[in-house]
């Protein structure tokens, strides 16, 4: 049996002879892409300055071919003899044309970037302010006119972003208030102190990680589908067939999704609280505390001010998770990675709106004493 | 005579620093079929958006039913969108609906009708479109011509008093092709209405439309009625009409030089 060889077999080949009237390079066989591949490197080396290039052996020419005549044309070669039905093609790339060559791209001085930037960045702010004021300017018209709220839609936002959420929500504050119960059960043990621990757990989901927890799950499952479905819209042109059937974008598709989840967020607040307080309650089970002398410290530590500032917040955090999530589905660019990156940057200015209002309310909760 | 529908009086626009439309001007009167040819990137479909308000003219006026375009409020742009109907260059219909109530879409929200009727009026459209068996289907199952004549079905459920219609003929079979064109003369007749063609069809609208603007850099540079322009000896014309690759419209886009931007490697002598 004959040694395998590792080298694939020639589709072209390259030759150099010298005649009377000088070095002629042959050139021969299949110059498709493989075979222009295999010869090009040694063409470039051969061919520097005026040479013959003869191509009467070519057997089959196509684009790859025809660069590398291009190529080899424009580094001062002369082709001859190539067969007429390729001598068309390459004619038609006009090969003996000097190359011009366009001004090198020069990277804008660093003031105009520096300018540049600052104008995107101007725009954003533009856009998200002019959102806000398209926004307020539906809920005007709504709270005028209520039958201009398109109810089913409404409702059928609240159910997926309310109702189908209930799961994970359940699942997480459930996790979170066991999580929490038993990290302080422990050290607080060794002060014969477990029972305070309904009292912390109470009062920190409450306060802050309810609403917070809520508001993150939110931005990741209904934010980032928020601006993939209205982004897709935009991509699609959906959006602006809406526009030119005279029906305004804001109102139709935002408004509602910007209510149901206003609407749902407390909602979703307040089961992940109690179940949140159930989960820790479990724990302190384990610890000989039964269920209702937690519920009791509870009660008696979370006051009405800690309830309802938590839902206040979780209100707001609802909005702006939907306000985000639909104003970077608007301004989604085209093609489908820019469907990608509205919904990314989605979820990531949401949750930095979260951080953010968060410790704002609470800066405004302590001045208010709450 | 009466106001035109629309007009177009010297209006410039262009993105960035670089001008798609400079200098156009053209009238459409009501009762006409126009057709506004010209090569791919002559700014034809951003001369459509001006008239429908996505975009607004740098310089001149864009005058639809006597009222300018430019200078209207978003509440009073919307109530002249009403006005309009579009054909979108790829259909855009709305992907979540099924063929039926992406016809019914524009009804139903528009016009507080009643369901009965709705009914009756989406099967007639999508009758006329020759698509009344595919109302149940939803977008993702139509063919692309297919999808194009759901869409114009819902462009004209409303019956607009202007319609712009953005490459009607583009992937449609010879039958569908001849019948949409009559549906648009006919629509447009039985109305009073007016349309806006925007093609590259030169055959089938020259046998529909009753004045062709030809548009090249952002410029009108020729117009007439189908007659006129078949006699004609403008250069442009007769380039485009024939189909001839060599003439004062050049196939190319403006681009770096070829070879460069094939990346080969300069060699300078």
């Amino acid at each position: 049996m004959p040694a395998a060889s590792t080298a694939l077999p020639p589709i072209a080949s390259l030759e150099l002879r010298r005649d009377d009237a000088g070095a002629v390079l042959y050139i021969s066989g299949r110059l498709d892409a493989p075979g222009s591949a295999q010869i090009w490197p040694q063409a470039r080396q051969l061919v520097h300055g005026e040479i013959r290039v003869d191509a009467s052996a070519v057997t089959y020419c196509d684009g790859a071919g025809l660069a590398l005549l291009y190529d080899v044309i424009q580094r001062g070669a002369t082709v001859e003899h190539l067969p007429d039905r390729y001598a068309t093609l390459l004619a038609q790339l006009d090969p003996t044309t000097p190359l011009k060559t366009a001004p090198a791209v020069v990277s804008p001085p660093f003031l105009i970037g520096l300018g540049q930037r600052a104008l995107a960045a101007w725009q954003q702010l533009y856009q998200a302010i002019a959102f806000i004021g398209e926004l307020s300017a539906a809920v005007a018209l709504v709270l005028r006119n209520p039958r201009q709220l398109r109810l089913g839609e409404t409702l059928l936002h609240c159910a997926k972003a309310g109702a189908d959420a209930l799961p994970i929500v359940a699942l997480v504050s459930f996790l979170l208030g066991v999580i929490l119960a038993f990290q302080s059960a422990i050290p607080m043990r060794q002060f014969g102190a477990e029972l305070f621990v309904a009292n912390l757990v109470g009062l920190a989901l409450v306060r802050e990680l309810a609403p917070l927890i809520t508001a993150v799950l939110l931005a990741g499952r209904t934010g980032a589908a928020f601006a993939a479905e209205i982004g897709t819209m935009k991509v699609n042109e959906e959006i602006n067939a809406l526009v030119t059937l005279g029906l305004e974008p804001v109102r139709f598709l935002v408004l509602p999704r910007v209510l149901a989840v206003t609407l749902m967020a407390p909602l979703l607040t307040v089961l992940a609280e109690v179940i949140g307080i159930f989960g820790a309650a479990l724990v302190l089970l384990t610890f000989n505390i039964p269920l209702m002398t937690s519920a009791g410290q509870v009660m008696d530590t979370v006051g009405f001010t800690d309830y309802i500032g938590g839902l206040a917040k979780a209100t707001f955090f609802g909005f702006g998770v939907a306000a985000i999530g639909c104003l970077r589905g608007l301004s989604t660019g085209a093609g489908a990675s820019a469907v990608g990156n509205s919904t990314t940057r989605a979820v990531v200015s949401a949750i930095v709106m979260l951080v953010v209002t968060d410790g704002l309310f609470a800066v405004a909760f302590f001045y208010l004493g709450w | 005579m009466s106001t035109p529908l629309v007009q177009l009086d010297q209006v410039r626009f262009g993105y960035g620093d670089h001008d798609i439309l400079s200098d156009l001007s053209l009238t459409v009167q009501r009762g006409q079929v126009v057709a506004i040819m010209g090569g791919s990137g002559s700014g034809k479909t951003t001369l459509l958006r001006l008239i429908g308000g996505q975009l607004r003219a740098r310089a001149g006026r864009v005058l639809v039913d006597g009222a300018d375009v430019g200078g209207m409020n978003e509440t009073a742009l919307y109530d002249m969108r009403r006005k309009l109907g579009m054909l979108f260059q790829f259909g855009a219909l709305f992907t979540d609906l099924s063929v039926f109530d992406n016809v019914a879409f524009p009804l139903r929200e528009r016009a507080k009708l009643p369901e009965s009727i709705i009914r009756d009026l989406v099967l007639m459209k999508l009758h006329a479109v020759g698509l009344r068996g595919a109302a149940n289907l939803m977008p993702f199952e139509l063919s692309g011509g297919m999808a194009r004549r759901v869409a114009l079905a819902r462009a004209i459920a409303l019956d607009p008093m202007l319609m712009l219609y953005d490459e009607p003929f583009t992937g449609l079979d010879p039958i569908s092709l001849a019948t949409i064109g009559q549906l648009i003369r006919e629509l447009n007749d039985a109305l009073g209405a007016a349309s806006i063609v925007v093609t590259h069809d030169v055959a089938e609208s020259l046998s529909l439309v009753d004045y062709v603007y030809f548009m090249a850099d952002g410029k009108v540079i020729a117009q007439g009625t189908p007659d006129e322009v078949r006699a004609s000896d403008h250069p442009f014309v007769k380039q485009f009409i024939n189909g001839e690759p060599d003439g004062p419209l050049p196939f190319h886009k403006p681009a770096a030089p070829y070879a460069q931007e094939l990346g080969l490697e300069i060699v300078r002598a």
